[in-house]
């Protein structure tokens, strides 16, 4: 059935009546997604899309019990966002916004410590189970139910492993990403745990890229498992200077570290199957799963 | 963004952390005077640019006298320095720092930063300081000591204490380093840092303790609640197709290869970058184009590739998502190639929303392109049009 979340996810999004929440949720309710309703401080009592606002997380809470809050707000409230829901005891928060500060991030991991939440993000294109449900800016077309789990720090690399997925006819499980910054809530660990035992996921395509060390922990954590399914990694940056930010924050390391080619070898000698390029991903995974 | 090493020792020395007194010079008569003004019998000089490694690059100097001082500045300005940090072409000296020289008994590395796998700010601190601190880091962790900070406490002063005492010290050396620590993590967290490193932090021949050299960077991405420090901004460090990337929105770093690449996404960016390395290419850029970028946007990064004398293609990969949209691309690129006239051969990929109309609008808008299927097929088309190895 997926991971994270399912047809029965009832989903409030904060920031609901800013222009982009807007589209994107007008969207996520044409895919079948269960919205139930809508947080903008200062605007509690109005409807918007139809769906009742409310003026903070926990009068949402109170009257709609969601199981996710997708977190649609500017960079400079994302952190506050975020912690209002971990607060209210909101079991699932995506936070997509791009660009929250660092230190930020770090007082949010405080406030998940302990608390009954999980965080996808921020940075992060979301998460989506095929034609069931989908909290994030991700583009609906490529994805196809099916078998693969798939998880990424960037969105992009995500869609293309979704579209390459499809192509092969496999299709996909749940699609997430865990974002491209340096501090964040799930991480690769977190998702194949759940991959793992998740009986609609067959095999898990695992994209990573330059800096930090999630892939390097991933790989220590598979060499302990036992789940029969394949993992096929990709690692973004053999060509890429590290002392540069890349685009993403958490590109850059500041002792240097962080070569996609230790990554790989980490992930390589833990058992996972390393796609030779972003070309090939759908491919490799194909393969693994025993078709042509 | 990175700090010079005298910005951040002035924020430093605000919050107080002890530093030799010292002064800014930009030209070879100011640096004499300087160490004249300060006093003393020794000086340091030493360039200013954002690269570590100075020290063995000749960017650091040590003098006897001030017109010594003149003479060292004299030979450090207007140059390019090239480290082991800053690539072949060296980044220009354009400022120095003459600072008291003090001797040093022992050099010890303190550095508070971001843990990014506990989510943490942390401090990282060795005895041995100094040059190869990083070989030590990778080679030897067990001689850095650890210190992680629970953002819903703060820093413990039984933690400092501990830390302090396994770098040997001890009585009035133990509590001054106490105390900097503690006025180094006030620092990080109002200042937004990701890093400030000081390395090394000198016990002098004197006792005293004194951060001799200190690297500090802000979050780039908490700038803008820091208007005091976009005047420490220094585009001299800067090359101008990055500062006009900037000013566009675009990720943008410069390489050395001859294909013109952007992309929609870093990631997807620097697999692109890898695909082209296998196909036989090379990059001449990374551009990564965000998700809320405008037909404008898309067209001023076109126009930097197109004005570039060595890119002899360019490869733009564009995975339409749920805010950007394959068709706004399409016209950012028409705008630019239209403007150009004769231009280099451009291969476009496009998938995901609105790939076909973004197709349909080059075609509408007649600009020369020619479409790729995948990725691996674009890049292969890239490489065959810049005609192999750059």
């Amino acid at each position: 059935m997926g991971i994270l979340v399912d047809g029965d996810t009832k989903v409030i999004c904060q920031g609901l009546t800013g222009a982009t929440a807007t589209r994107l949720s007008e969207r996520a309710i044409a895919y079948g997604t269960k919205m139930v309703g809508g947080v903008v401080p200062g605007k509690g009592g109005q409807t918007h899309l139809y769906l009742p606002v409310f003026g903070t997380v926990k009068e949402a809470a109170a009257a709609t019990q969601p199981d996710a809050s997708a977190v649609f707000v500017p960079p400079d409230k994302a952190a506050g966002a975020i912690i209002e829901s971990i607060e209210a005891e909101i079991p699932l928060v995506v936070c997509v916004t791009e660009r929250v500060p660092v230190l930020d991030m770090v007082r949010v991991k405080g406030a998940l410590e302990g608390s009954k939440t999980r965080l996808i993000g921020p940075n992060s294109q979301g998460v989506i189970t095929p034609d069931v449900c989908k909290i994030g800016v991700m583009p609906e077309r490529p994805h196809m139910p099916g078998r693969v789990g798939i998880v990424s720090r960037s969105a992009t690399l995500n869609y293309e492993a979704v579209d390459q997925t499809t192509t092969v006819h496999l299709g996909q499980s749940t699609s997430v990403g865990v974002g491209g910054d340096p501090v964040y809530g799930m991480n690769f660990i977190d998702c194949l745990e759940l991959f793992f035992a998740d009986d609609a996921t067959e095999g898990v395509i695992l994209i990573g890229e330059i800096g930090g060390t999630a892939e390097e922990e991933a790989a220590e954590y598979l060499k302990t498992q036992k789940s029969g399914k394949p993992v096929v990694a990709y690692v973004a940056g053999l060509n890429a200077p590290t002392d540069r930010r890349m685009g993403h924050a958490g590109t850059v390391d500041v002792f240097g570290g962080g070569g996609a080619a230790d990554k790989i070898k980490a992930l390589e000698s833990a058992g996972a199957i390393i796609a030779p390029s972003a070309a090939e991903m759908g491919t490799t995974m194909r393969r693994a799963l025993g078709g042509r | 963004m990175n700090l010079h090493e005298y910005q951040a020792k002035e924020i430093l020395k605000a919050y107080g952390v002890p530093v030799p007194q010292g002064t800014v010079a930009s030209t070879a008569k100011d640096a004499a005077d300087a160490a004249a003004a300060l006093g003393g019998s020794a000086w340091v000089v030493k360039a200013q640019v954002h690269a570590g490694g100075r020290g063995r690059a000749g960017g650091v100097k040590i003098v006897k006298s001030s017109r010594a001082a003149g003479e060292a500045a004299k030979n450090m300005l207007g140059t390019r320095l090239v480290t082991a940090q800053t690539g072949a072409a060296g980044i220009e000296v354009n400022r120095v720092y003459i600072e008291q020289a003090c001797d040093v008994d022992q050099e010890i590395y303190l550095a508070a930063l971001i843990d990014r796998s506990l989510g943490r700010v942390a401090f990282l601190a060795s005895r041995e300081g100094g040059e190869n601190i990083e070989e030590t880091v990778t080679a030897q962790p067990d001689k850095v000591n650890k210190l992680v900070v629970d953002p819903n406490v703060g820093l413990v002063p039984t933690d400092t204490q501990a830390l302090v005492k396994n770098l040997g010290l001890s009585g009035a050396q133990a509590e001054a380093a106490q105390s900097a620590m503690e006025a180094i993590y006030k620092a990080f967290i109002e200042s937004d840092a990701s890093l400030i490193e000081i390395n090394p932090l000198a016990l002098t021949s004197a006792g005293d303790l004194l951060a001799l050299d200190v690297k500090m960077i802000i979050d780039d991405n908490a700038v803008y609640r820091h208007p005091e420090f976009e005047k420490l901004w220094d585009e001299a460090e800067v090359s101008a197709d990055e500062i006009e990337a900037r000013r566009h929105e675009l990720n943008y770093v410069h390489m050395d290869g001859n294909i013109g690449v952007m992309v929609s996404g870093a990631g997807l960016a620097l697999g692109i970058l890898d695909l082209l390395k296998a196909k036989g290419g090379d990059a001449a850029d990374f551009m990564d184009v965000r998700p809320v970028a405008t037909r404008e946007q898309i067209a001023a990064g076109i126009r930097m590739l197109l004005a570039d004398a060595k890119v002899k293609a360019i490869l733009v990969v564009a995975m339409g998502g749920g805010v950007l949209r394959c068709d706004t691309i399409a016209e950012g690129i028409a705008i630019a190639c239209k403007e150009a006239g004769d231009h280099v051969p451009v291969i476009v990929r496009f998938a995901g929303t609105a790939k076909e109309l973004g197709e349909l609008a080059m075609q509408n808008q007649a600009v020369g392109v020619t479409f790729a299927d995948d990725l691996a097929d674009a890049a292969q088309k890239a490489v065959a049009a810049a005609g192999g190895k750059g």
